[in-house]
């Protein structure tokens, strides 16, 4: 049990610790921290394996940007300290078990498993090299997927704007219709109340 | 980290994304629904990276495949969130159960 073991140890029970209580925790809010703090210890668990790179990015596009994003909209669609209702006992009882039976299944399939290691010098997985091997355009290069996920990002924004826009009613909707002279035609409903109104 | 091997990280991360697939079947509510999946994505994530660091350590791909994840994760919330502030502003509700037509 040497120190790197301990950490490993801490950093797993941070992430499990925060996964579980952000699906069980009642408050969205809370439920958003918790799985703020999972996400931290997974970005902790790629600096444990010195890929400094993907622990930045982790950092940088979930802590700063969808636990961000997620914040924002449980503050633009819940009351503040609302509890959520609580899942039934019925459907909870069934999620567990499938939850249960599939872990089990998939970590008994795992440790059935033997993995065959390439037992190859290792590359340094440096900015230097991610780069220079993503943006190739040989055989190994990822060049490709870059550009298409650049494209998807784009859609993505666009989609988002299309989506979540409020219309505007015109204005000219809005004022009330004119005729020919100018005359304001009334709305037929209003003055139909106001008549029942004034016999009333 | 001599005894810290492949299968550790394989468990945290199957321990990870039956927890994700557990909220996402108990909860009701949009939100948190977003929040189980990214659980799962992550535990994708910790898996093509642990891959990479034990079994192929002189290759780079389960890094380029956990960043591509993590892009489309990002556009993918960001669209699931503009639907549901567009849900939101259309039934008054985030509730799945609550919202069952699709005419607006």
């Amino acid at each position: 049990m040497n120190a790197s073991t301990i950490i490993f140890y801490i950093l797993a029970a941070t992430i499990i610790s925060g996964a579980l209580l952000a699906v069980t925790s009642r408050k969205i809010f809370r439920s958003a921290v918790f799985l703020l703090f999972s996400l931290i210890g997974i970005a902790g668990l790629y600096f444990f394996i010195d890929y400094e790179f993907i622990a930045a990015v982790q950092i940088i596009v979930y802590v700063g940007g969808i636990i961000v994003l997620i914040i924002f909209s449980v503050f633009l669609t819940h009351g503040s300290g609302e509890d959520m209702k609580r899942p039934t006992i019925g459907r909870a009882a069934f999620a567990a078990l499938a939850a249960i039976f599939g872990g089990v299944l998939t970590m008994f399939l795992i440790s059935q498993h033997t993995f065959f290691p390439s037992g190859k010098t290792g590359i340094e997985p440096s900015p230097e090299n991610i780069g220079s091997q993503m943006l190739s355009t040989t055989e190994h290069g990822y060049i490709l997927p870059f550009e298409v996920v650049s494209m998807l990002l784009l859609a993505a924004m666009i989609g988002c704007i299309v989506i979540a826009i409020k219309i505007k009613v015109p204005p000219h909707k809005i004022l009330p219709e004119t005729d020919e002279d100018g005359i304001e035609i009334f709305d037929q409903k209003q003055t139909t109340l106001e008549n029942k109104q004034i016999q009333l | 980290m001599n005894d810290i091997g492949l299968f550790h990280f394989l468990f945290l991360s199957c321990a990870l994304f039956f927890i994700g697939i557990y909220g996402f079947l108990t909860r009701r509510n949009l939100i948190t629904m977003l929040m189980s999946v990214e659980l799962i994505l992550n535990s994708i994530n910790i898996n093509f990276v642990a891959f990479n660091k034990f079994l192929f350590p002189d290759k780079l791909d389960g890094l380029f495949f956990t960043l591509f994840i993590i892009t489309i994760a990002a556009a993918e919330a960001a669209v699931a969130i503009a639907i549901i502030i567009n849900l939101y502003r259309n039934y008054n509700t985030i509730d799945v159960e609550e919202v069952n037509s699709m005419k607006y």
